[in-house]
């Protein structure tokens, strides 16, 4: 029997939401609707795609941007109720289901906003949708649409008529495409969106009810683990598959080439054989050594891009009245999910079914077809919310694996990383080192910015076709996407500052456009991209963070170089009026007194205070966000202790204040913990940050510093994203509190005890040279 | 494989199963209950949490042949989502969560420890939850929740 997707939507719906996932199965085969065709199956430019509204009122919508835990379902909840004029418990919104909802790609970069709450996708669809039920009701009334009005789905006319959405339209297709003169309500009438409305995940989170991936069972499910090499590159000599017979509830040893699984009745007995099994691996290459590893990446072929090159940084450097370097280094870090990643996986020999929290499902099926040899139209994932991952975490992977294991044994199989094989195999946020030059004229105004950073990179998001990119897929045989070393080509179109390469303070001009948001116009941004020993990929605020750390770092210690107030320095060299914006409402909030850094009353005390302030146009346009921090640093054991947090954040038109304040604040002390205590650990064979002893992460325990959050709402502006522009500035604005406490420079993140007490001790002994 | 008798959230259950089976598998795998839930299987992070003798317990690293007769509390044990428990109400009225995955380590550690200490200070709750982790770092709204349900437990 093949339904319609409309027949399919109206089963299947309701169950998604209600039920668990086992339900489901049952439905997968159905799933594969007239749409099914590769790569989306499913027509974004068609309302039907998009939206659809039951015979019973209920308006279900599908989106391909999932809810990490950050608020996004609740946020389209509100968008789709707000647009259709619903209240926000008619709508039903399914996530992330490759059998039913279009392909957007990867949830990422803080990208959901802008892609589905402007004029595009979601947000069209939803005021598609109400034009063409207010021209139904105008035809079935027999008045005009500017006539009508709407609420509660109830549409209205001036003559007292009324008729309901589920009249003129429920159970039946729109057969529209989307309407690019759709209009959006204005913000000001909103009702729904915009509103502080209580995340609808909430309830079921805090009574233990709310289904994680962990939790999907299936009927006749076994249980799987990996066993992962002992090092990078490290490769396979032999399995001893005898050494695990005694197992009780072993099913099966699975072997690809150097991919390593065994399945279980239970997950108990899967664990115990996974311990057992007895392997003999060939070493991998070796690590070059971490006290080193910087000078080590400087030193490798790399792939080299130039952001912005005005060709006159050398002359003006030569010429300037000082001159001024630094060279700044941010580690490895990681995801480090609390949950250790899970999906399931149920192979047979029509259909391939994985419940996975991966960020991009539609990937996924395409890298899981490739890995099992199967058509793509024959995969369905579906996203299950996992553990909060902050970029790409073992999700991917483990949605690999659970696959591959499943196959295997023609049995559905569960499978859950131990904290060894989440924490040593994920892509990790890269390792970079970042050398600045700058030149200072008698004024005391920067006359040239000059910046080169080293980028330590292996593997990514595999992507529709790249499974080397992650640890399954190098098991497997695939390579990582290739790093070419190639000479450097001169920047050419609009200047791109995704990775926030270029500081707020270059003018940015890019054959004769200037696209950066500052005044400085002998400019240089290059980036050589290195292979990295271990896997990389997005973490929170990807190359942004290590980018803005370095340079707004750098930018304060060319304030204190011509003693100037941290915030009318930067303003001197700003011209883009919205991080104007953030940088004088954080300012204002935190009741910033203009003087130089450092201090000039530093105490003898043993515990000192500062202040700092960073800020940033997050990937060039999208959020603006500028951060004061307060820290006291205790003298005699070097450590940092932030008091107080003022953040300004501007990201256009909120969608939920409430969700959003929620973000920033956990965005702010993720990044207090990444400043502070977060770094990836290896010795020459293996990484050594492989659970909660050897990766630092502040816990509860933690005296957490007061964060005050004001929001810059411009008006007439685009949503932007907003879930890691807060986290970007956070290294920053602390590093720039302890100098101005103790007028030591921290250039190396985390700012540990040890490296604040040798920083304290270099200033002092260049304070005793001087 | 044995067969052991276990009473969680008020109901007995007969579970068969090798008898070193950590406690967390069987609340997980066989009787369905998703409060607590697998972090790192080292006791280190508390996503495991459970209540037992009115102390909070790692299930991740107890083997299910030291429950014994007593009782365990699951997250789910606590309250329904309909009539949710003073502390679960005050962490809904906060919002305080993001992704949600460690809160049996928040919520009933915080819970066991106001029930042995109902005056503890905020210094004494936050030395309790020195072994749980929260990646999303929704801390202050926890530690806010925490307070709430304290002050209202007292009054």
């Amino acid at each position: 029997m093949t339904l319609s997707r409309r027949d399919f939507l109206q089963s299947c719906g309701a169950l998604i939401v209600t039920f668990g996932a086992g339900s489901l199965k049952l439905l997968s085969a159905q799933g594969q609707g007239p749409f099914d065709t590769h790569p989306s199956h499913i027509d974004p430019q068609k309302l039907d795609s998009w939206l659809a509204v039951g015979a019973d009122g209920m308006v279900t919508a599908y989106t391909g941007k999932c809810d990490f835990g950050q608020g996004m379902f609740t946020a389209q909840s509100q968008l789709v109720a707000e647009e259709l004029c619903v209240p926000i418990e008619r709508v039903k919104l399914i996530q992330c289901d490759t059998s039913v909802c279009p392909d957007q790609g990867t949830t990422s970069g803080s990208q959901s906003t802008p892609t589905n709450f402007n004029l595009e996708n979601l947000a069209l669809a939803a005021a598609t949708a109400r034009e063409a039920l207010l021209g139904m009701a105008a035809v079935k009334l027999g008045e005009p649409v500017k006539q009508l009005t709407v609420a509660d789905g109830i549409i209205t006319s001036k003559m007292g008529r009324h008729v309901r959405y589920e009249e003129l339209i429920g159970n039946k297709h729109f057969n529209l495409s989307l309407s690019a003169t759709a209009k959006r309500r204005p913000a000001p009438d909103w009702t729904v969106l915009g509103k502080p409305i209580p995340s609808l995940d909430r309830i079921g989170l805090m009574t233990g009810q709310f289904e994680f991936v962990h939790h999907v069972r299936i009927p006749g499910m076994l249980h799987g683990r990996v066993v992962r090499p002992p090092e990078m590159g490290a490769t396979l000599v032999h399995v001893d598959e005898q050494s695990v017979q005694s197992v009780p509830g072993l099913v099966k040893v699975v072997v690809r080439k150097n991919f390593i699984g065994v399945v279980a009745e239970t997950q108990y007995q899967a664990g115990i054989a996974a311990r057992k099994l007895a392997i003999q691996w060939n070493p991998g290459p070796g690590l070059p050594p971490q006290n080193s590893f910087f000078d080590y990446l400087q030193k490798q072929p790399s792939h080299d891009v130039l952001s912005v090159d005005s060709r006159d940084t050398a002359a003006q450097l030569a010429a300037a009245s000082t001159v001024i370097r630094a060279k700044y280094t941010y580690p490895y870090q990681m995801h480090g999910s609390v949950g250790a990643s899970c999906a399931v996986a149920d192979v047979t020999t029509q259909s391939v079914t994985v419940w996975s929290a991966t960020q991009s499902v539609y990937p996924t099926r395409s890298i899981v077809a490739k890995l099992l040899d199967i058509r793509i139209d024959q995969v369905r994932v579906i996203y299950v919310r996992g553990s909060g991952c902050y970029g790409l975490n073992g999700a991917d992977a483990v949605s690999f694996d659970a696959a591959i294991l499943s196959q295997a044994v023609g049995k559905p199989v569960r499978l859950q990383f131990s904290r060894q094989d989440e924490m040593m195999w994920e892509n990790f946020g890269s390792a970079c080192a970042v050398e600045q030059r700058a030149g200072l004229a008698r004024d005391g105004r920067i006359v040239a910015w000059d910046r080169e950073d080293w980028v330590a990179s292996l593997g990514n998001r595999p992507g529709y076709d790249q499974p080397g990119n992650v640890i399954t897929g190098m098991l497997l045989g695939y390579e990582p996407e290739p790093l070419d070393p190639r000479s450097t080509k001169a920047p050419a179109g609009k200047l791109r500052n995704r990775s926030n390469t270029v500081p707020s303070y270059f003018a940015g001009c890019v054959d004769g456009g200037c696209g950066g948001d500052g005044t400085i116009r002998s400019e240089r941004a290059l980036t050589h991209t290195v292979r990295s020993p271990f896997f990389t990929g997005p973490l929170r605020s990807p190359w942004r963070i290590q980018n803005t750390f370095a340079n707004e770092c750098f930018m304060d210690e060319l304030c204190a170089h011509t003693k100037s107030d941290p915030v009318a320095f930067r303003l001197q060299h700003l011209r883009n009026s919205r991080v104007i914006g953030v940088l004088k409402a954080a300012a204002d909030a935190a009741n910033w007194q203009a003087r130089s850094s450092p201090r000039a009353d530093i105490s003898r005390a043993q515990t000192v205070s500062g202040r700092g302030i960073a800020c940033v146009a997050y990937e060039g346009d999208n959020g603006y966000a500028a951060l004061v921090a307060e820290v006291d640093v205790d003298l005699q054991s070097g450590t940092v202790r932030p008091k107080r947090f003022v953040v300004a954040l501007d990201c256009g038109p909120i969608s939920n204040p409430d969700g959003l304040r929620n973000q920033t604040e956990g965005g702010i002390l993720q990044g207090m913990s990444r400043a502070l205590v977060e770094e990836v650990t290896w010795d020459n064979r293996r990484v050594t940050s492989v659970d909660w002893e050897t990766y630092n992460s502040l816990h509860l325990d933690y005296e957490m510093p007061t964060v005050e959050t004001v929001f810059v709402t411009p008006s007439n502006v685009p949503a932007t994203g907003a879930g890691e522009t807060a986290i970007t500035v956070v290294a920053a604005a602390i590093g720039n509190a302890i100098f101005d406490a103790t007028g030591a420079r921290l250039r190396t993140v985390p700012f540990t005890p040890e490296r604040v007490k040798s920083a304290l001790l270099e200033h002092a002994q260049s304070a005793e040279r001087a | 494989m044995n067969k052991i008798t276990l009473k969680v959230n008020g109901q007995q259950h007969i579970v068969a199963v090798d008898s070193e089976t950590p406690l967390l598998f069987v609340l997980n795998d066989e009787l369905g209950l998703r409060g607590p839930r697998f972090g790192c299987g080292m006791a280190q992070c508390g996503a495991c949490t459970i209540i037992m003798r009115g102390q909070a317990v790692r299930s991740c690293i107890t083997p299910i042949s030291a429950v014994g007769q007593d009782e365990v509390t699951t997250l789910e044990g606590l309250g329904t989502p309909e009539k949710p428990h003073p502390i679960q109400q005050a962490f809904i009225e906060e919002g305080a969560a993001q992704c949600g995955f460690c809160l049996s380590g928040v919520i009933l550690t915080a819970k066991a420890v106001l029930d042995v200490k109902p005056h503890a200070s905020d210094h004494e709750i936050r030395d309790a939850l020195g072994g749980v982790l929260c990646r999303c770092f929704a801390h202050a709204r926890m530690l806010r929740a925490i307070r709430k349900y304290a002050e209202g437990r007292r009054s």
